[in-house]
């Protein structure tokens, strides 16, 4: 066996969750045929994997939010590494985001870091509850700014 | 966290599954070759993601059985340096807080990369973030099953292939086998010491 490119290219946790929720639904439609010693580790690492992914906020994504949320981050300058970053985990407080922003005080200002909150925020989906906790909240805020 | 690997290898195919499509035949036999196992310098190999090409079939004398040589790209979990990765406390001890993510659970966080000061407390067996405010010195517990936010900060590969028959004594080579078989093939270490690090309840606003 031979590793031609250790590194081809970087995978987000949606993708791979697509990957294998299709493989899933492939191998279930196929029946129980295969013989199942061989497939055992295939197994656990799909079931374990799925698990994992299941409880970040890749489960809400869509290709299409992905490709909405990469033309929006053209604007703001960031590595691919960084990109993907806010990508599998969807930050919520400024904090988080200079975890994952390479020297974010030196090349982000502080209106910079509010407004890629906002775009994160706003282009990928988050928990449908949380969401719907917030936007009363957040309606009843803007009536005490007017 | 993941990422596309390309490989090539031969894949034998046994002449009772010939009726069966090749392509499907392939990728059963590489995910039982690769999946949920730990490539040396690559990494955890989780699936098939695609077969790139196919280059003819040959059928050797003595054996009945297709090796078929496949270029093809798999999935495979190498988190890059300084990646940030949440996951589940699974154990503390005096080496450190032992996290795992489920399908991977070789991550160690030493003890001088917790958040400091902090200290193990022997009696509950768990590490504490002794975090100082202006009221006072408040204990926070790393307990198990908690989920924390940690950054990476360096890989180990160990290269766990059969060594061969050991030479001169035979019981205390056996003793040292058996350590070595234990030896994790891919371990990661982990730092929690940067601000937003560390167990997720710490640092929510609610």
């Amino acid at each position: 066996m031979e590793v031609k490119d250790a590194n081809a290219a970087l995978l987000s946790n949606f993708e791979v969750f697509q990957l294998l929720t299709d493989l899933k639904q492939q191998r279930k439609e196929s029946g129980k045929s295969k013989q199942s010693s061989g497939q055992q580790n295939l197994n656990t690492i799909m079931y374990e994997t799925l698990k994992y992914i299941s409880k970040t906020p890749c489960r809400y994504q869509s290709p299409e939010t992905v490709r909405d949320f990469l033309i929006t981050m053209k604007g703001h300058k960031l590595t691919k590494a960084e990109k993907l970053q806010l990508l599998n985990h969807r930050p919520v407080t400024a904090v988080e985001i200079q975890l994952m922003v390479e020297e974010s005080e030196e090349r982000l200002t502080e209106e910079q870091i509010e407004s890629l909150l906002q775009t994160v925020t706003s282009i990928l989906p988050g928990d449908p509850e949380e969401q719907q906790r917030e936007s009363p909240m957040a309606t009843e805020d803007k009536g005490d700014q007017e | 966290m993941f990422v596309l690997v390309e490989m090539t290898d031969t894949v034998r195919i046994p002449p009772w599954q010939f009726e069966r499509k090749l392509n499907e035949s392939i990728a059963e036999e590489l995910n039982k070759k690769l999946a949920n196992k730990v490539v040396y310098n690559v990494g955890l190999c989780i699936c098939l993601y695609d077969i790139t090409k196919l280059e003819d079939s040959y059928i050797f004398p003595g054996d009945g059985a297709s090796h078929t040589k496949v270029h093809f790209r798999y999935v495979v979990f190498h988190p890059f340096l300084d990646e940030i990765l949440i996951g589940e406390i699974k154990s503390c001890s005096q080496d450190g807080v032992h996290v795992s993510l489920g399908f991977f659970d070789d991550i160690v966080i030493p003890p001088e990369s917790l958040q400091q000061p902090a200290k193990f407390d022997e009696a509950e067996q768990v590490w504490v973030w002794e975090y100082e405010t202006e009221e006072g010195a408040h204990d926070l517990y790393m307990d198990i099953g908690e989920e924390i936010r940690f950054r990476v900060m360096d890989e180990t590969f160990v290269d766990t292939s059969p060594t061969g028959p050991t030479s001169a004594e035979a019981s205390t080579s056996n003793a040292t086998e058996e350590v070595q078989k234990k030896e994790a093939p891919y371990t990661l270490m982990g730092s929690i010491s940067e601000p937003g690090l560390g167990l997720l309840s710490w640092w929510t606003n609610n």
